[in-house]
């Protein structure tokens, strides 16, 4: 569209298809390698906070393996590391592949944004590790870190960007918007909410410009909108590119993205304040964030359903191919975990389930089910095309692992709302005479069982991508394939 | 400057009308049933090249 090469570009659907440019992929086999070791060392490190919680003696008395040191890391791990090359390795293979064009800046461009991201996950682990953390949540890594993944976010937009205007396709795929909308948003809340000074030049601890309730809602207006469009928006690019390819069919309906696009634009930005019921925010702001909240149902479940109809007609794919499995189950997950979110931001059902590990529960059938399952499923497929692979190594494993992470999942979220609703019933409990019926550690002892219940979930899952792990390197260390000798798609080898 | 802090709350709700309006106008642009299958088209894009597995 922007280049005036109009005589090449092939009119409306393709029966004319001009020789695709030179993608850079060196820098996305990188970025997918990468997800999977931050993806198994997110989840270990996942494993080893809820063991520290059903046993805290394995805090081993040391400040570097506190619980409190321990939870960003896993939290960071999981969302940055692991989910955040999941979103640079599937947009820029994607916005490539899209555009029909070659990524804006080459190779250079690609291998900055890796070894640049792959810095800045760097920085913020070994600052939590040692201490030194902003306290906020989503955003615990300090202002020299900050400013670091300041300067990658926006060359990462340089790069979409540019890809995207050098596009020889005129129209620009929905992925692709929610991509841009991620990358955008995450840097405007990024910027948003990390106002802070360092209380010298040369030491790592800032504070916060903003203070008080202010301070409580920019955190919250970051840390529901990181959700929204860093863990949703662009997870969702990856689900209206990598499932049409997957099942080999065009998403459902198109203008059902178009609405689900616009419609989770204008409301998400909206929900932060329902994290604040019963807190110095004015009750009119925290019953504004819990309208939107519900509005936010009808782009969530529109959406979900668009990805679900696609399998339409062509569900026994579902039989065949594991990694299509987890991509539907993600969509599944979606639906649920976007059900229940609504739910909890409800003043009085947010009375009973706050600060109770319900929340605990909800945030991991999102993350698990929904971010978790869609990056494996784009995985599965991914790999062997970026190494011109005939298949994944095994079909057989990438099957035991949707099963083991199932198992886990179901564990995980299972136990943690019985002990949720529990810890939030023993905590409101009053006897005949007014007083409160249970101590606090009460509640503690009576979360044992269930969060030893949850370790189990956890190793399942992490065995689950221990699975994945060696599954990618078998099939990266196998002999590539020469053209001529693979008729096959993957999904026609068959699981079992 | 006084003059534009008399103008913010009638700005506010200008701009909350506005969105509706962009809001409700693109969802009939998208739902319009004559862009249907010009629509429906652009779902093919990600198909059009041959990347899978074994490709």
């Amino acid at each position: 569209m922007m280049d005036g090469n109009v005589a090449e570009r092939p009119g409306g659907v393709a029966e004319a298809r001009p020789a695709a440019p030179e993608y850079v992929d060196g820098p996305i086999r990188a970025f997918a390698i990468a997800t999977v070791f931050w993806g198994v060392v997110g989840f270990l490190v996942g494993v080893v906070a809820a063991s520290q919680l059903a046993w805290p003696q394995l805090n081993l008395g040391l400040e570097w393996t506190s619980f409190g040191r321990i939870r960003p890391l896993h939290t960071s791990a999981v969302i940055f590391a692991f989910g955040g090359c999941a979103l640079f390795c599937t947009t820029l293979y994607v916005v490539q592949r899209t555009c029909r064009a070659r990524l804006f800046g080459g190779e250079p461009m690609g291998w900055f944004l890796f070894w640049g991201y792959q810095l800045f996950i760097l920085l913020a682990a070994s600052g939590y590790v040692l201490g030194y953390t902003q306290g906020r949540e989503y955003a615990e890594p300090e202002w020299y870190t900050d400013l670091w993944l300041t300067l990658v976010w926006v060359i990462y937009l340089v790069a979409f960007v540019g890809t995207v205007i050098r596009r020889e396709e005129p129209h620009i795929y929905v992925a692709n918007w929610f991509f841009l909308a991620f990358i955008i948003t995450v840097a405007m809340l990024h910027l948003g909410n990390n106002i802070a000074l360092p209380i010298d030049l040369l030491h790592a601890k800032s504070y916060s410009v903003p203070s008080g309730v202010q301070d409580a809602m920019i955190q919250w207006w970051y840390g529901h909108n990181a959700v929204g469009f860093f863990l949703t928006a662009g997870f969702l690019g990856i689900m209206y590119y990598f499932i049409p390819k997957q099942a080999d069919r065009p998403i459902y309906s198109y203008r059902l993205s178009i609405v689900h696009f616009w419609s989770l634009v204008f409301l998400y930005i909206w929900a932060g304040p329902h994290h604040l019921h019963y807190t110095a925010l004015p009750d009119w702001a925290s019953t504004l964030g819990m309208v939107f909240s519900i509005m936010l149902w009808m782009p969530s479940w529109g959406g979900a359903i668009n990805g679900l109809m696609t399998l339409s007609g062509a569900w026994d794919k579902l039989r065949t191919d594991p990694a299509l499995r987890f991509s539907v189950a993600a969509v599944g997950f979606y639906a649920m975990a976007t059900f229940e979110g609504p739910v909890m931001s409800i003043r009085a059902v947010n009375s009973l389930s706050h600060y109770t590990d319900w929340t605990i529960g909800h945030v991991h059938s999102g993350a698990l089910g929904w971010n978790g399952f869609i990056t494996f499923g784009a995985l599965y497929w991914l790999i062997p095309v970026l190494w011109q692979r005939r298949a994944m190594w095994s079909t057989r494993l990438i099957s035991w692992h949707f099963w083991l992470a199932t198992l886990g999942i179901v564990l995980y979220i299972t136990a943690m709302w019985v002990a949720g609703i529990m810890q939030g019933l023993m905590w409101r409990a009053y006897d005949a005479n007014g007083f409160l019926q249970y101590s606090f550690v009460e509640g503690v002892a009576a979360m044992h069982p269930y969060y030893v219940i949850r370790l189990l979930g956890g190793l399942l899952y992490l065995g689950g991508a221990l699975l994945m792990a060696f599954n990618v390197w078998r099939t990266i260390a196998a002999a590539p394939q020469p053209a001529a000798a693979m008729p096959a798609p993957a999904a026609a080898v068959a699981a079992e | 400057m006084d003059g534009l802090y008399a103008l913010y709350p009638l700005l506010r709700t200008i701009w909350i009308v506005w969105f509706f309006v962009l809001f409700v106008g693109i969802l009939a642009w998208a739902l319009w049933p004559g862009r249907r299958q010009r629509l429906q088209q652009l779902a093919d894009i990600p198909l059009r090249d041959d990347a899978r597995p074994g490709r």
